[in-house]
């Protein structure tokens, strides 16, 4: 097989979105994180491909899906570098940076184990405190929960 | 402050906490006010704690107010397996007020988000217990005339002492100057210490008791608890470091108070209680004028 044979083809788009830039092995995460394990439309992803900015990172096509700030700024956690690009008849129409939302809802789990969000049935509740460090301030039992203790519900 | 919930002691401004101060000194002078008597003020202790539901409840009766609830969720519904949010809607349809303790962090805060009336904490878990704070503002305000540019240590478990982080956040309002005694595994958090620096005041920290006695207007001592040290060895090291006794004040400032949350154990020695600087009783009865306020305020008849 030769070099031109092995290369892997990933469709084009008519319609959708294009998310570029996801940091690698973080693409499921962002998956579920944009509820696209539901989707019924077509979507693509791709893990650890070649990235001349970062090296290695992820990548995910969906078709005739389109994504409003509010869900952009979810995936901010595992994929700050993202890019959501917008394409409509093949043809790039838009493309929105991820940027770290103020607030956090239900997908994060408070890393505190007596948190009554761990208890009962509560959807979890944050600040971000930290938008570099990612720091996020519980707004129920007030404690912390630091970039390394984030868990996703 | 009206149908106001107090969950966080940040839930109250500066002025706020004045207002209550205020009222409480009101309450001191005349404690026996009916001024509740159509109301009904929910009691409700997740988990046991005698003196705050005591003080809550003598509260409540002193303002006329007739107490439902219990005292320990062993002989409730939840034991049955119901929610706590079923619990509360169910409760506010019967009560005015709700006064709450938790052995879970945020279920005060979670608790007032689906109470249609207003939710008082009283402790939940190792998170807040405002009206602790209060009372202990109180009690500074009654000892020292003033709240304002005051020196205070903190002695004793400051890294998981609830009613320290409270007291530190309120007292940041008011100009104060920290001095910080604990053993090194005990050591304010520094969220805490952020805090304190946000505001741009200074704190010092120090591993012995006796260097801060001379300098300061208030001692808050808290108990060691031995299940904090994850080496018994520390524990025993420590114990009897922070353990204040009478011949240890013959130094202090004139005007130095010394306040506890209790229950003391042997953090503070008997041969104290005698002594003028002894405050931490009176602190305790101080909390049913500074409850009664607040119970007062919160039902909009103060």
């Amino acid at each position: 097989m030769n070099k031109e044979q092995r290369h892997l083809n990933v469709t084009a788009i008519e319609n959708g979105t294009v998310i570029d830039h996801i940091p690698a092995n973080n693409v499921f995460k962002v998956l579920r994180i944009l509820n696209l394990e539901n989707n019924k439309n077509q979507v693509l992803f791709g893990d650890n491909l070649d990235s001349q900015k970062y090296g290695k990172k992820g990548l995910v096509k969906v078709s005739n899906t389109f994504f409003e700030g509010n869900e952009i700024n979810k995936i901010a956690l595992v994929a700050p570098t993202a890019t959501f690009i917008e394409i409509k008849n093949f043809e790039v129409v838009t493309k929105k940076q991820v940027e770290v939302p103020d607030q956090i809802k239900s997908i994060v789990k408070c890393f505190n184990p007596n948190c009554i969000t761990n208890v009962e049935n509560v959807p979890s509740r944050f600040t971000v405190v930290d938008k570099e460090q990612m720091k996020l301030l519980c707004h129920y039992c007030e404690k912390i929960t630091g970039k390394n203790n984030i868990v996703f519900r | 402050m009206k149908d106001k919930n107090l969950v966080s002691i940040t839930d109250f401004n500066k002025e706020q906490y004045l207002k209550i101060l205020e009222i409480a000194a009101d309450f001191e002078k005349n404690p026996n006010q009916k001024l509740l008597n159509d109301h009904v003020v929910a009691s409700l202790f997740f988990e046991p704690s005698t003196r705050t539901r005591l003080s809550f409840e003598t509260a409540a009766n002193r303002l006329g107010a007739r107490v439902i609830g219990f005292s320990d969720s062993g002989s409730t519904s939840v034991k049955k397996g119901e929610s706590l949010k079923d619990t509360i809607i169910m409760v506010s349809g019967y009560a005015d007020i709700i006064v709450m303790r938790h052995p879970r962090e945020g279920a005060a805060r979670w608790a007032s988000e689906v109470s249609s009336v207003p939710v008082i904490n009283a402790g939940d878990g190792a998170n807040q217990h405002p009206t602790q704070c209060l009372l202990d503002m109180y009690s500074i305000m009654q000892t020292q005339g003033t709240l304002d540019n005051l020196n205070i240590a903190f002695v004793g478990d400051l890294k998981y002492g609830r009613t320290v982080h409270s007291l530190v956040q309120a007292m940041c309002n008011f100009n104060a100057t920290f001095h910080f005694v604990s053993p090194e595994e005990l050591k304010l958090p520094s969220a805490s210490k952020m805090h304190i620096k946000n505001n741009k005041l200074s704190y010092y920290q120090y591993t012995e008791l006796s260097d801060v006695i001379p300098i300061v207007d208030i001692i808050y001592m808290t108990r060691i608890q031995k299940e904090r040290f994850s080496d018994p060895l520390d524990y025993e090291k420590v114990k009897n470091s922070y353990v204040l006794d009478r011949a240890m004040l013959q130094n202090c400032k004139a005007n130095m108070k010394i306040l506890h949350p209790l229950p003391r154990v042997n953090e503070i020695s008997e041969d104290v209680d005698e002594t003028p600087q002894a405050f931490y009783f009176k602190q305790a009865e101080n909390g049913v004028y500074v409850r009664q306020a607040l119970l007062a305020a919160i039902a909009g008849v103060k």
